[in-house]
């Protein structure tokens, strides 16, 4: 990625100001190396070891430097969370990708005037800036048993003869918990979508409808082409929001009924934080889940490394042609 | 023919607008209906919410709901207060040394500038619960679980912060004033308080309404590192709610949870336009 060199910020009456820019990264590396560097190797070291119990700080290496690695890969109950966390990803993400989609869809048509679209947004997005902790606790109190509000409808309308203990079934557990993480988050995957359409140049979508396409066939060839890094990035990134679903598996049900609903980061919670506080085990399963989480990210990192190469090229492929200022490609390159 | 090619689309318009507004009106219903019941129960007794769990009006026994919750030493004032140092704390420092490293990024040539820039956007993405372990054996040896700095201090380094600043202050910082404060005798660290901080506040605004947000809803942190009573936030604080001395208390946990959410609705309401704005100027500028 080429920089604009611009000359007055570089050096003036030859003072070089370079120095300003390694002395104002110190806090952030200092910090970084401290609180996430050290934590992570710190981490890694201690899944070699046999570090466990409450009390315990000392640690020896084991001889088998993988033996918890081993048992952690072979541990039923990591397998179980492994399992569910992305099932119940899976089942909140397709229907909310596809809500979102389909919102973008209506806000974003060009003929389309809807009134208060403002306050729909506003309405989509309000559960995601509630803590999910507050949510979670909520949603076992609606779902409660034989009490609550849902079953309360439920023999109202009566559909229902008798309460259904939603805490009890597996199933109806898992589906409340993604059904959770669909509420909190599709505003939020919409919003993004919505301005990721409104982003496209409008030129494309004028030219289609010059060349007679219908609405549909826009939506399908080319806003979602258009906005497929966008799509991709919005995947990856709940993906990774995914793996570490804690508050909402952890407190609608405790993970339970007989771990059912235990995610990998309730499972390591559970393994390092109550019991015999394993944290040796812990940390090979948290180390496991950090490898998976890297490799995505860096999909991520590619991504929007190639989009701003892209825009780069374009942007000095447009500056050659009309002999724009440099100063204009380094706005445009912002953006 | 041509007859109904011409009324055929207006139809399914008007068919598909009506669709359109009852998905919306349902799912802005859907998300405000939880909230609801839980306003109007957090008034009524548990015995009201166990003959009827959904009532249309609130009833009269708010205060009876709040005497029970302080009776089991559940006092919202303590976690408010714990939430409010932890976050503010966090927010500021994110921020300021945010727009700072950003600052370094966008005003210097520095040789390590661009493979720095690269390494922001590689940890960007990695979430630190993941070395949560390694993090708590680290504070634990430094003694520091317990004190709200373990939770503060991490935020100095946001790399998604960074990143975001970054992007905003490229068109926005002109080096030809900061060239000229520099003539006019203005110090680097000056000019970056003075001069650079006041151009990137619509910047600093947003992100601190998200940082400020995510830290306040924090869960999984807090949990590990707090383990007095007196330091518990607001969200572990209702977590406390599923323990078994709130099994029968109906009317009082739908109190905690309302003391807990009351804020949040506030401050969302009151920010709402900004909130969304920002969510989508993130996906722009990604």
């Amino acid at each position: 990625m080429q920089m604009t060199e611009t000359s007055p910020a570089r050096k003036i009456k030859g003072v070089s100001y370079a120095k300003y820019g390694y002395m104002f990264c110190i806090p952030f590396m200092v910090v970084w190396l401290f609180f996430s560097l050290y934590p992570t190797i710190y981490t890694a070291i201690i899944g070699f070891t046999d570090l466990k119990g409450a009390a315990t700080r000392t640690y020896k290496f084991l001889p088998d430097l993988f033996a918890n690695y081993n048992a952690i890969l072979s541990n039923a109950t990591f397998q179980k969370s492994f399992v569910n966390t992305l099932t119940l990803w899976i089942i909140n993400f397709i229907p909310q990708i596809c809500l979102a989609m389909l919102l973008a869809y209506w806000f974003t048509g060009r003929r389309r005037d809807i009134k208060a679209a403002g306050f729909f947004k506003v309405m989509f997005y309000m559960p995601n800036i509630i803590t999910a902790a507050s949510v979670a606790i909520l949603f076992n109190t609606l779902f409660g048993y034989p009490f609550g509000p849902i079953n309360d409808i439920l023999k109202s309308l009566g559909l229902r003869s008798e309460s259904y203990n939603f805490a009890y079934s597996p199933w109806a557990s898992k589906l409340i918990v993604s059904f959770i993480q669909f509420w909190q988050w599709y505003g939020y995957t919409a919003i993004i979508l919505i301005s990721g359409v409104l982003g496209v140049n409008p030129e494309l979508f004028e030219s289609a409808e010059i060349d007679g396409a219908s609405r549909g066939q826009t939506f399908w060839k080319i806003t979602l082409p258009s906005i497929r890094t966008i799509l991709v990035f919005t995947l990856i990134t709940s993906l990774i929001g995914g793996l570490n679903m804690f508050e909402v598996p952890k407190l609608f049900n405790n993970g339970g009924p007989v771990n059912e609903t235990s995610t990998v980061s309730v499972f390591i919670y559970n393994q390092a934080f109550s019991g015999t506080y394993q944290y040796n085990r812990a940390s090979a399963a948290s180390m496991i889940m950090f490898i998976i989480i890297a490799i995505l990210s860096s999909v991520v990192f590619y991504l929007m490394r190639d989009r701003y190469e892209s825009a780069q090229k374009k942007l000095a492929r447009r500056a050659a042609r009309s002999g724009a200022i440099a100063g204009q490609a380094r706005k445009g390159a912002a953006t | 023919m041509t007859g109904t090619a011409i009324t055929k689309p207006k139809q399914m318009r008007k068919q598909s607008n009506l669709i359109l507004y009852v998905v919306c009106i349902l799912l802005a219903v859907l998300a405000i209906f939880p909230f609801y019941v839980m306003f109007i129960n957090a008034t009524r007794s548990t015995y009201e919410v166990q003959a009827h769990a959904i009532s249309l009006f609130p009833s009269s026994f708010l205060a009876n709901n709040f005497k029970v919750l302080s009776d089991k030493s559940f006092n919202a004032m303590t976690g408010f207060v714990n939430s409010l140092i932890i976050s503010s704390g966090a927010t500021l420092c994110a921020v300021y040394f945010s727009t700072l490293t950003a600052f370094a990024l966008v005003a210097y040539s520095w040789r390590l500038r661009q493979p720095f820039f690269t390494f922001i956007m590689a940890v960007m993405m990695i979430p630190g619960q993941v070395t949560s372990i390694g993090f708590y054996q680290f504070m634990y040896k430094l003694g520091m679980t317990n004190n709200f700095l373990a939770l503060i201090l991490p935020a100095v380094a946001a790399p998604a912060t960074v990143f975001f600043m970054r992007q905003y202050m490229m068109p926005a910082l002109s080096l030809d004033m900061c060239a000229s404060a520099r003539i006019d005798g203005a110090g680097e660290f000056r000019i970056f308080n003075s001069f650079v901080i006041p151009i990137m506040m619509p910047a600093i605004a947003t992100q601190a309404i998200f940082t400020f947000v995510s830290s306040w809803n924090n869960l999984f942190m807090p949990m590990i590192l707090l383990t007095r009573k007196e330091n518990a936030t607001m969200p572990i604080m209702v977590s406390w709610l599923r323990g078994d001395i709130y099994k029968t208390e109906y009317g009082a946990v739908y109190l905690a949870l309302a003391m807990s959410v009351l804020p949040l609705l506030i401050v969302y309401f009151v920010l709402s336009k900004y909130i969304i704005a920002g969510v989508a100027l993130g996906s722009v500028k990604e």
